[in-house]
């Protein structure tokens, strides 16, 4: 059986399971594990990983101010800001 | 106004002014009115902005210059940005979120004057096989209220086969276009990876993630893909690629293919099939007939396709759902005590059960003494499936396989075990890895419901897919068959 350490991964993940929540994601998290220990079947040494389906570099272009970002457009999304700042909690007391 | 008249009768009825596209669009949007209460397949419908499209599709189609979809109503999955009209992705986190500007791909349909009636119901982030993910509730299956339409497009499957739209678009990551098009039979079509521009589509897995259509024939689904693709120097994976024959194809009239293809026949995928193996057998025959030749092919490392799938599209999820974050957009908690607290409870309130698992599944695969394991080992196995394709594609045109393992399955069978919903993804993962494009065209029915066939050609082999689901569905009718509750 897998071998997970929930509170880690909900830590590198930034989300808060508890109690019943915790006990199915860990359950069905051990099980998605199993299945895709299938991998270890097949001999992939010497393979090339491919990270990309048609292999090809990210694109470049020149190095020019195409568009200015309209703050106020974004920031009109937000939950909460202030003066062109994104509020949140204060980090330094 | 009949609800499943051809697109092209459509386009002919609008050009002679025998109906006006404000006529037209009424008439749909009052078919979802009628039906959206059982279908739940839109989440948003906003009549004042589908209107006003209409009356500007009119007055274009009155001055000149109309395309084959100008007037001709649409309805996008809620994952593709739309500038003023919302765009939730089938989750809490981003409920109430409208874009500042549209997708590419909406864009370009919105310029060749088609009418969006609104956006339709999808798993949460396009995570699910089912359409049960949604914070927005499932969707029911045309054929079969109870059963599921098939996910993550679930919502624009079942608006286009319950004749609530003509055309709908989708995206498909590891099937969300295929799979739920054979449950509610309909066409559709997965583009090759980089046809279609990525731009304002809600990112899932971002190597994975390709936009497509949803229509009634593959005629039908030619003419908006010919409208939505192309390169987009606003998405840096969008490939650069020029296709005539597709720019060209704006009559609706797709060609039969000029040469008759060679099919291959993949013997992995016809092992552990449910249901629909008489009526593949029966489409290869009627395709014989129509003179296409058929060999034998071996994909042998299609077994390694799920596990490579939901490994590399948790890790790619796990790093672009990173963004939620509660503080930009999005979903924020109640009274945050501290910023690491506003992070974890907007997240966690603002994400549904399999986006967390897609998440924490990713996340694992990423972590210190599991990543050579898990993700460089499922990329590794990504290689070797592209490699059987194309050393496959090297005796034959084309592949035709099952679209699914078997016909929609009933709602809440699949829920309480996640493994299991992945294991409906067995025939559609391969392609998606390998970035091939694949569609999905009714086959059949069994137990009176409808059965999909796959065909799945080599990168930017788009042309003789559609050309020879075209020549299969000139052979059969079966995508002119309607579920009779909407007939």
């Amino acid at each position: 059986m897998a071998d997970i350490d929930l509170p880690h991964l909900c830590r590198l993940a930034q989300l808060a399971l508890d109690g019943a929540e915790a006990d199915a994601a860990r359950a069905d998290l051990e099980r998605i594990i199993d299945m895709v220990d299938r991998m270890q079947a097949f001999d992939t040494d010497g393979v090339e990983p491919l990270a990309h389906p048609l292999g090809t570099a990210a694109r470049l272009r020149p190095d020019e101010v195409t568009e200015q970002v309209d703050r106020d457009r974004f920031q009109a999304l937000a939950p909460a800001v202030q003066d062109g700042m994104y509020l949140v909690p204060r980090v330094v007391e | 106004m009949q609800p499943f008249a051809p697109l092209a009768e459509l386009a002919r009825g609008l050009r002679a002014r025998e109906f006006s596209s404000r006529e037209l669009t009424r008439s749909f949007l009052d078919r979802i009115r009628d039906h959206n209460a059982t279908l739940n397949c839109f989440i948003t419908v906003d009549e004042d902005r589908a209107l006003a499209q209409a009356d500007a599709a009119d007055q274009r189609l009155a001055e000149g210059g109309a395309t084959a979809l100008t007037g001709i109503p649409i309805a996008h999955k809620d994952v593709f940005c739309t500038a003023g009209l919302r765009t939730t992705c089938g989750s809490r986190m981003l409920a109430n979120f409208r874009a500042p500007y549209d997708a590419t791909a909406v864009a370009r349909l919105d310029a060749a004057g088609a009418v969006t009636l609104g956006k339709t119901n999808m798993d949460e982030f396009a995570m699910g096989s089912s359409n049960e993910n949604s914070h927005f509730g499932p969707v029911a299956n045309p054929w079969d209220p109870a059963r599921v339409p098939g996910g993550s497009s679930g919502g624009s499957a079942a608006a286009v086969a319950a004749g609530l739209t003509p055309l709908a678009t989708g995206t498909d990551t590891g099937g969300s276009i295929r799979q739920p098009a054979a449950f509610c039979g309909v066409t559709g079509i997965k583009p090759t990876y980089g046809r279609v521009s990525r731009y304002g589509m809600v990112a899932f897995a971002s190597s994975l993630d390709q936009g497509g259509v949803f229509a009634a024939s593959a005629a039908e689904a030619a003419v908006a893909l010919a409208v939505m693709s192309g390169f987009d120097p606003l998405d840096s994976t969008s490939a650069d690629q020029v296709d005539p024959w597709l720019n060209g194809l704006g009559d609706s009239h797709l060609a039969a293919p000029a040469e008759a293809p060679v099919i291959g026949l993949p013997r992995q995928y016809f092992e552990g099939l449910q249901d629909g193996g008489a009526a593949l057998e029966d489409a290869r025959r009627t395709l014989e007939k129509a003179g296409c030749r058929f060999v034998d092919v071996d994909l042998p490392h299609t077994d390694a396709a799920i596990p490579a799938y939901y490994i590399i599209a948790g890790a790619e999820a796990s790093t672009n759902l990173s963004r939620y974050d509660g503080v930009r957009f999005g979903h924020r908690c109640e009274n945050p005590q501290s910023l690491e607290d506003l992070y974890r409870r907007s997240r966690t309130e603002g994400f549904g059960a399999e986006v967390k698992r897609r998440i924490l599944t990713g996340t694992y695969a990423l972590s210190v003494g599991y990543f050579d394991a898990y993700y460089l080992k499922a990329q590794k196995l990504r290689r070797l499936i592209q490699n059987d394709f194309l050393a496959a594609f090297g005796s034959v045109d084309l592949i035709l396989a099952p679209t699914t393992p078997g016909t929609a399955f009933p709602q809440g069978d699949l829920t309480d075990d996640p493994v299991a919903m992945y294991q409906q993804d067995i025939f559609t993962t391969p392609a998606s890895l390998a970035g091939l494009p694949a569609m999905s065209v009714p086959c059949g029915f069994a137990d009176g419901l409808p059965l999909g066939l796959q065909l799945i050609g080599p990168h930017f082999g788009e042309r003789a897919v559609l050309e020879t689901a075209a020549l299969y569905q000139q052979h059969t009718d079966w995508h002119t068959r309607h579920p009779g509750a909407y007939a």
